[in-house]
């Protein structure tokens, strides 16, 4: 009897969880696809001295420009050649795969540094700003007002001149081409979050400044800040690969991407792995930080659809 | 309305001041700015010569009345001199700025066209397979570095398929619209607009989208206009305001992203110029870039705020 119910109800329950149905409707709703390249950008980023095939920095003079594993031919023309090479090798003979998979750490790093820097700095000036409004959010927005005229690239530049490129430089221009959109949005939040009733009755109630902001309005910005954050970071991705393409950012035997995108520019007729590579590394991670932005701020925060 | 303009020009000469300050206390920031100019004992300098690079710029003299020195020289359009064969640099930027100029000016007027009319189809034709066309254009610009697309543009175009130039830009006697001319602009024009476009795409869509929901537009619908004229006159120009407003933003975008198309296009621009600078040390070109492409950014700026205030009377009043 029992058997049987079960039977009658199988072909209802097949069409509800009807496999190509529900993929569809799963990666319509939730972000899988980005996900997925990002966790497997953050796997390859923590364990990439183990994951790489080959030594990113190691040269090879028998592999110089040796095309991706799949060209056969190449490699049983050279018998000297004893590595493969799944992804091919640059114009010296190191390992595209494993640069890309070191390059996917240098990234993750850098940007993430700067992003928290730039975060922590613009949501306290934010916070300032909204709070105590007057002259203290006068300075503050003038000077955000200010910082947005300057044209970021070309202090990049100049910096560079001045200071020589380095790892400390490229965090510091990144963090400080991104804490505005942090100031400027927190602040919109705060001065509405001050009229509402709980923060009056935290002040009537004898809490300070201090507490008040960072008990009371902190966390009611929160959200906010972590879909800008997340809106954010693809672009600061972007930026850092530009400018070390432009050999301004990340100095060059470290395998970040943009350096080994301008390395390979010389030689793309020739072998175009070297360049395409890289890029489409850059290309997908930040389409999936992007997405996984709009789709956190869909969610979270719709009022910041114009940014 | 008179109110609003003084005070945004004011700001607007703030910004170029601060954006001096900035250029000029990173120059100090390295100790001796004579190193700027010369490394002690490079290049076949002497002391005495090294000693006398100093006195001239007045290095001297206390830091505000250098700065004074320097700002009231840049008024007086005195730029210095390259430190590579010793040209004005004003000579200098002069030959390369119309070429800049030149190029961002195709890229803005490419991604307006481009973008704003396919955020507006993609608005009205909601989840249809246009829209879902739009968003993937969308999303695909905004995330492909432009240094990468131009030399793929470059690989595919230029040297598989031979049928564009593949760098440099060259001139073509005769009508300045002949394809001589023209083709030279097609791939680093492209690159650089693809990213503006796409910003423009998704702003004007969710603005669109935005104008789309509300009453007005409603009414203009159940009086039975038609639904052309309810997109384009009703829906439209209102939907126009933050494409407007974000137009600064991507204009600098396409600012900065000229210096990377230009150095992957090998094209005479001034990004190109400062690029090779920093690989100069070319101080004073660079200083100068920084300068002109900062009063750029900020008349620009300045621009849009009027343009914006013209159109939504709201904004002058607050």
């Amino acid at each position: 009897m029992a058997e049987r119910t079960v039977a009658a109800q199988a072909p209802s329950l097949i069409r509800i969880v009807r496999l190509p149905g529900l993929g569809w409707y799963v990666l319509r709703r939730w972000p899988v696809l980005p996900v997925a390249i990002l966790i497997l950008l953050a796997i390859t980023g923590a364990f990439a001295p183990f994951i790489a095939p080959h030594d990113p920095i190691k040269q090879n003079l028998r592999a110089l420009n040796a095309p991706p594993a799949w060209n056969a031919q190449w490699y049983a023309e050279r018998p000297k050649v004893t590595d493969t090479y799944l992804l091919g090798a640059d114009h010296v003979g190191r390992d595209i795969l494993s640069r890309v998979i070191h390059g996917a750490r240098i990234s993750l790093v850098v940007t993430s540094i700067a992003l928290v820097t730039g975060l922590v700095v613009g949501t306290t000036l934010g916070l300032l700003a909204g709070y105590f409004g007057g002259h203290v959010d006068e300075v503050i927005m003038r000077l955000v007002d200010v910082w947005f005229a300057l044209p970021f690239l070309l202090l990049a530049l100049i910096a560079n001149i001045v200071f020589g490129p380095s790892f400390g430089l490229v965090i510091a221009l990144l963090a400080l081409s991104s804490w505005s959109s942090f100031v400027r949005n927190v602040r919109a939040e705060v001065l509405s979050l001050k009229s509402r009733d709980y923060v009056a009755l935290a002040r009537v109630a004898g809490a300070s400044n201090i507490r008040i902001i960072v008990r009371h309005l902190l966390p009611g910005v929160f959200s906010t800040v972590m879909v800008i954050a997340s809106l954010l970071v693809g672009g600061l991705i972007l930026a850092e690969a530009s400018l070390s393409f432009l050999g301004v950012g990340i100095p060059a035997p470290t395998p970040a991407w943009g350096v080994m995108v301008a390395e390979g520019r010389r030689f793309v007729a020739t072998a175009w792995w070297i360049t395409v590579f890289p890029g489409m590394a850059i290309f997908l991670v930040v389409m999936s930080l992007n997405f996984l932005g709009d789709w956190l701020r869909d969610r979270f925060d719709p009022r910041l659809r114009q940014l | 309305m008179k109110a609003f303009v003084t005070r945004r020009f004011l700001y607007m000469i703030l910004s170029v001041l601060a954006a001096t300050v900035i250029v000029f206390g990173l120059s100090r920031m390295v100790g001796d700015p004579r190193l700027l100019y010369a490394k002690p004992g490079g290049y076949g300098i002497t002391e005495e010569q090294f000693e006398a690079i100093g006195v001239k710029p007045g290095l001297d003299r206390p830091l505000v009345v250098q700065y004074g020195m320097w700002l009231g020289k840049i008024l007086k359009g005195d730029l210095g001199r390259t430190l590579v064969n010793e040209r004005p640099v004003t000579k200098v930027i002069g030959e390369k700025i119309g070429n800049t100029l030149q190029l961002g000016l195709v890229a803005w007027i490419l991604a307006s066209v481009i973008g704003i009319p396919l955020g507006v189809l993609s608005a009205t034709r909601r989840g249809s397979a246009l829209d879902y066309l739009g968003r993937s254009f969308a999303l695909i610009g905004q995330a492909l570095p432009a240094f990468w697309l131009g030399i793929i543009f470059i690989l595919i175009f230029g040297a598989y398929l031979g049928w564009l130039p593949s760098g440099t830009r060259g001139f073509h006697e005769g009508f300045p619209l002949a394809w001589g001319n023209v083709k030279f602009f097609v791939l680093p024009a492209i690159t650089l607009a693809l990213g503006a476009a796409a910003g423009y795409l998704r702003i004007t869509r969710s603005a669109m989208l935005e104008v789309l929901d509300s009453e007005y537009v409603k009414l203009a619908r159940a009086k039975g206009i038609s639904g052309r004229a309810v997109i384009w006159k009703h829906a439209f120009r209102n939907a126009l305001i933050p494409p407007l407003t974000v137009s600064s933003l991507l204009l600098v975008s396409l600012l900065t992203g000229v210096i990377v198309v230009e150095t992957v296009f090998s094209w005479p621009g001034l990004g190109n110029l400062a690029v090779q600078a920093v690989d100069n040390n070319d101080f004073p070109v660079l200083t100068a870039a920084v300068l002109i492409f900062a009063v750029l950014w900020v008349v620009m700026n300045f621009m849009t705020d009027l343009a914006y205030a013209f159109i939504d009377p709201r904004i002058r009043y607050s």
